[in-house]
């Protein structure tokens, strides 16, 4: 039982916004869309509600062709980027509407209304305008609204882009434990990485309109599987050098010489792409088997807690993600420091081949 | 000294505005005796004379009720036929979208009068003429183009992803279109509201085409105050007066949103 598509293409004129998309979704699934901008996330979204026809394939819901079939006909609910709701009416009336329609009896709806109310903190509110209320409000209205018409297939597009960092954090967690609670298919797009690490559960990694890979979200964060993947779910974007093995020894450039670690070994000799996440390279030594890089840095910059050092190596751009605020004067030479074995190693057509084991990885997925 | 500037020279351009007015005002509330024997800048001797006379003659008073009715039909058959029309420009693609858009502007480019002679051979063919439904429907040629515009303008600032919120809630279009979609631009509604009264209110010529006795708007009927006797000076003055008011009335609602229906919705 599920929601599957099947070879869906979806062509505007001579735009490809979406590809032969084969994807399969579970009832009680929570799978996080995850790409950048104009990737196709939300033509994905669009064509599995039913609000656009997919140019070619086919939707199958709990084994019924559904392609043609007019949105209001599918149980769907959908929260979108930009905070939609009625704006003619109050907040309560808004959240009832999908009840109403059903023609759910009146006790009823207001229980259900004032549960959804509850469990995103907008009891308060429920006899204002959406108008009179803040954009995280505003969305929480929507979410409550798509919540209590407990579709089998709850679409959220980049839901919580809109709002303030502080707010993001907090729906964010708030939605994990709503999510867990549902029976529905939970489809939900970021463009952040983190976000879908936090969400966890399944990942669809979408890039112009193809799906590069899917699979569990913490899997996939491990074991990118083209470094086009890697890239897209990298946060700051990965590192990545070109490099050759030969015998025991990897090289980078002219002067980075390591012994190769374990699971490179099956590699053959031959030039590949070695690539580490920002947050596995570090401005000092942790180890003895550390692999010195030498960089002049380019640009620092402090976001919260962390900063950014983004440095040139021999004309590749690096950046290290470096805990607490630091301050790093532009042009100067530095040592990055990057122990061996957090490489991952692509081939030349960028196809991983050999990636760190998982153990190490576990504890920063936390 | 810039303020004092700025306000002189507004002072003297609502005068400016305000003289034909008050002139009207002033004639009005006189003789016409009183009118053609001297000159004066306020009436001395006030006399209700002419007002009176319009709200007891009924050949009079019956010139605004004509003219009220068929602009309150021409407004409703404008509404009801453009609300439809522009959601579905402003909604839908389809094969000629655009030149149909524009030809329905066209339809404002040619002179009313052009259009008098075949509409009086038409209606009277099908003896519509001297009815209050005959001159709605005639004035709905420059009305319904003119309010498709404005409210496509209003409906496209309304975004699309309300609509589909509403389908995948289960709303039916008309439900939609009638719970939802109208109470949010209802600014709109007013505003399209008064262009077509005030287009089909002043609009003389094919009011008068297609009117004989029982549907003659106000505007055919001051046409008769000039007689054989000479012009009826202060009658024609207070029927002008009280043509006024409704339109000042109208606007008077929808002053907060003029300038956005004259801008066809755009802004």
């Amino acid at each position: 039982m599920g929601l599957s598509l099947q070879h869906i293409d979806k062509i505007l004129g001579r735009e490809i916004h979406l590809k032969d998309v084969n994807l399969e979704f579970e009832s009680g699934s929570r799978t996080v869309i995850l790409g950048r901008t104009l990737a196709g996330k939300t033509s994905l979204l669009r064509v599995m509600a039913g609000l656009d026809r997919p140019s070619r394939g086919k939707i199958i819901v709990n084994g019924k062709n559904v392609t043609g079939a007019s949105v209001r006909k599918r149980s769907v609910a959908m929260v979108y980027q930009q905070f939609i709701n009625y704006p003619s009416l109050s907040v309560y009336k808004n959240i009832a509407s999908p009840l109403k329609i059903a023609g759910v009896k009146k006790t009823e709806i207001e229980r259900q209304v004032h549960e959804a109310a509850e469990m995103l903190h907008i009891e308060d509110l429920l006899d204002r305008l959406p108008a009179e209320l803040s954009g995280g409000q505003q969305q929480r209205v929507a979410i409550a609204r798509a919540l209590v018409k407990d579709a089998e297939l709850l679409l959220l597009d980049e839901p919580l882009v809109n709002l303030d960092y502080k707010l993001r954090e907090e729906l964010r967690v708030e939605l994990q434990d709503i999510f867990k609670k549902g029976k529905a298919i939970v489809v939900y797009t970021t463009t952040e990485p983190t976000e879908a690490l936090m969400l966890g559960g399944n990942i669809v990694v979408i890039d112009e309109g193809r799906i590069l890979q899917t699979g569990s979200t913490a899997i996939v964060y491990r074991h990118p599987a083209t470094l086009k993947v890697a890239k897209v779910f990298s946060d700051p974007p990965i590192n990545y050098l070109k490099g050759t093995i030969q015998g025991d020894t990897a090289r980078i450039g002219q002067h980075i010489e390591f012994p190769i670690e374990d699971y490179m070994k099956c590699l053959f000799d031959g030039s590949y792409m070695f690539s580490v996440r920002s947050n596995h390279l570090f401005l000092s030594r942790n180890a003895k088997e550390d692999a010195e890089i030498p960089a002049k840095v380019e640009l620092t910059e402090i976001n919260g807690s962390e900063t950014f050092i983004h440095a040139n190596y021999d004309g590749s751009r690096m950046v290290v993600q470096e805990k607490g605020v630091r301050s790093v004067h532009i042009g100067v030479e530095i040592t990055i420091y990057v122990n061996p074995h957090y490489f991952f190693v692509y081939d030349g057509a960028g196809a991983l081949v050999a990636s760190p084991s998982g153990g190490v990885f576990d504890a920063k997925l936390k | 000294m810039k303020v004092k500037k700025k306000t002189i020279g507004l002072v003297v351009y609502f005068i400016l505005l305000m003289l034909p007015i008050y002139w009207m005002l002033n004639m009005s509330l006189r003789s016409n005796a009183d009118i053609l024997a001297f000159f004066t800048l306020y009436p001395k001797n006030i006399t209700f004379a002419n007002y009176i006379k319009i709200f007891t003659d009924s050949s009079w008073y019956m010139g605004y009720v004509n003219s009220i009715i068929y602009v309150a039909l021409n407004t409703v058959i404008s509404l009801s036929v453009a609300l439809p029309a522009a959601y579905a420009f402003s909604r839908y693609q389809f094969v000629g979208d655009k030149q149909l858009f524009f030809w329905l502007l066209t339809n404002r480019m040619a002179p009313v009068a052009v259009f008098a002679l075949p509409f009086f051979q038409l209606y009277s063919t099908i003896g519509l003429l001297d009815t209050h439904i005959a001159v709605a429907l005639s004035h709905c040629l420059f009305n319904v183009p003119l309010a498709v515009w404005i409210l496509e303008g209003f409906m496209s600032g309304v975004p699309r992803e309300i609509d589909e919120t509403a389908f995948i809630d289960g709303y039916s279009l008309p439900r939609f279109f009638i719970t939802i979609f109208i109470p949010m631009i209802r600014a709109g509604v007013g505003v399209t509201a008064f262009f077509c009264f005030m287009f089909s209110w002043v609009e003389l010529l094919l009011a008068r085409t297609l009117t004989v006795t029982n549907a003659k708007p106000i505007s055919a009927i001051m046409t008769r105050t000039i007689s054989a006797t000479g012009l009826d000076y202060g009658l024609l003055a207070a029927a002008g007066m009280l043509t006024i008011v409704p339109g000042a009335l109208v606007i008077w609602f929808v002053r907060n949103h003029m300038a956005k229906g004259f801008a066809l919705g755009r802004v």
